[in-house]
């Protein structure tokens, strides 16, 4: 009996036209595509996109050259030398963060100890030779200066789950 | 008008026939042409709102140039020719495609005047000059010296000379009914409403013949010729232009089915309903909604249908199709000796 029913609900192309009707359906349903560059997905605080390094309010740089991020990055994209700056401090004599390796999985910025290096919300950029994606630490501080407000208000929303 | 026109034979004189058929043949090309550029726009729009997409939106309002955009795309692209390709064959084979599906045009009527050439054996011509489209993919398959796409052409021919006979069988039923060869004849037999068509009397004939129509013209779900994503068909080495040529064949194709369906079984250019308001709308109009409706439900196939199987469509062209349509053919022909055969008439 099984057999026969299947039989008609195939030859009778039943189960085609019930395939058409859904598909007929979704033609009149409410469209879900974004259009990118005038809209745009809501992004979380805890977005890793472009890096950037952050300074004090009163403009002096964060890092500190301890090299934490270095260590645990795990596609070996940092590097780092460092020297005694004439005030005794140490800092980084050069900051360079390739992101043709990177992967963005955010250690660096879990690493730092002064908040220093953080990935913003910014994830539009590009390069149009390979060397553009070898962010030095001037690329890095100038990100950095110009999302200043966008990365404090998103280390604020995410201060109590740290 | 008569008079434009004498004033035209007049300036051409003896060369009035080659002018005033090269007209004609302008006439249908351009519109033709453009039909398949904005047959492709359709076809993104709509798959892409069955699946809750928007489709192209870009270039120009709402995307209205996305066509012409993607011919220019192709246009300028290289013509890459395999270095083992049989050099002659392998650029005739796109013509050898393309040709049939324009050629075809030269008997379809768009109104009880409005056709190239009315001939007595319209169908049969319609048949025959189809079928050749299948050289042309064969022999890109050939040429390309590819494995690939030989096996590809391999399984096109195969499928299409399948389907061809499913196809012949369904005309044989609109010949029995309508007993004519000629395509103004077959529509003047369906007037007198949606009632009168062949589409009602040869039901199963009309659901054959579309969907042959669909494999004939290797559309999704019997793509299996090109099968971009997981098989490779007959035109992978084929690049810029002469893939462009292929696209416009399936296209042209495509646009020729859904005449033909629309003609032969949904009364071609006579209006739905006899009375007053849709008998003052111009009998193209009809014929163009109908073809456009046929498109529609091609579009509509591929957004919904996942592929078939090579035996499968192997097994539904030889042992369903041609079955049906032979016994649908013995009621049709038995029941014209019976009084009730006016109904199949």
């Amino acid at each position: 009996m099984n057999k026969i029913k299947s039989f008609f609900s195939t030859f009778l192309l039943i189960e085609l036209l019930k395939g058409m009707a859904l598909t007929g359906r979704y033609m009149f349903a409410r469209k879900i595509t974004v259009q990118f560059p005038e809209e745009r997905t809501p992004l979380s605080p805890r977005f890793r996109g472009l890096h950037a390094q952050r300074r004090y309010p009163n403009g002096e740089e964060r890092c500190i050259a301890c090299k934490l991020c270095e260590a645990a990055c795990p596609a070996l994209a940092i590097t780092i030398e460092s020297a005694q700056r004439e005030d005794g401090t140490r800092r980084t004599t050069r900051y360079d963060i390739d992101l043709t390796k990177c992967i963005f999985c955010g250690y660096c910025e879990e690493a730092c100890p002064v908040d220093a290096i953080v990935e913003t919300r910014v994830f539009d950029y590009h390069g149009e030779k390979r060397g553009d994606l070898y962010y030095t630490k001037d690329m890095l501080l100038a990100v950095g200066d110009k999302h200043e407000a966008q990365i404090a208000r998103d280390r604020a929303a995410d201060a109590k789950y740290r | 008008m008569t008079d434009t026109i004498t004033l035209l034979q007049g300036f051409f004189g003896f060369t009035w026939p080659v002018v005033s058929n090269l007209a004609k043949i302008f006439a249908i090309i351009v519109p033709l042409l453009l039909g398949v550029a904005y047959l492709t726009y359709a076809e993104r729009k709509i798959i892409g709102y069955m699946q809750v997409r928007i489709g192209p939106n870009r270039v120009g309002p709402k995307g209205w140039l996305q066509p012409i955009a993607d011919g220019l795309k192709l246009f300028m692209k290289e013509i890459v020719i395999p270095a083992g390709a049989s050099k002659g064959v392998f650029l005739l084979a796109p013509l050898l495609a393309l040709g049939p599906a324009l050629a075809a045009w030269a008997v379809v009527p768009f109104g009880p005047e409005l056709m190239v050439a009315n001939i007595d054996a319209s169908l049969l011509y319609v048949m025959a000059i189809t079928s050749m489209g299948v050289y042309g993919i064969v022999l890109a398959g050939w040429a390309s010296n590819s494995k690939y796409s030989f096996l590809g052409g391999m399984r096109a021919a195969a499928q299409i000379v399948s389907y061809e006979l499913a196809m012949g069988f369904a005309l044989v039923g609109v010949l029995l009914a309508a007993q004519s060869l000629n395509l103004v004849e077959i529509v003047n037999g369906q007037q007198g409403g949606m009632f009168n068509w062949y589409w009602l009397p040869l039901f199963p004939l009309f659901i054959v013949y579309l969907i042959a129509g669909v494999a004939e013209t290797n559309r999704a779900p019997f793509d299996v010729v090109e099968g971009e994503s997981e098989i490779v068909g007959f035109h992978v080495e084929y690049s810029g232009f002469a893939f462009a040529i292929f696209f416009l064949a399936e296209y042209a194709n495509m646009i020729l089915v859904a005449t033909m369906t629309s003609l032969l079984f949904l009364g071609g250019w006579n209006p739905p309903i006899e009375v007053a308001p849709f008998t003052w709308i111009p009998g193209f109009f009809w014929l163009f909604a109908k073809a456009c409706f046929i498109l529609f439900l091609f579009l509509w196939f591929r957004a919904t249908f996942p592929r078939y199987r090579y035996d499968q469509i192997m097994r539904l062209g030889w042992k369903v199709f041609i079955p049906v349509t032979l016994v649908w053919l013995m009621v049709v022909a038995a029941a014209m000796q019976t009084p009730y055969g006016y109904l199949f008439h």
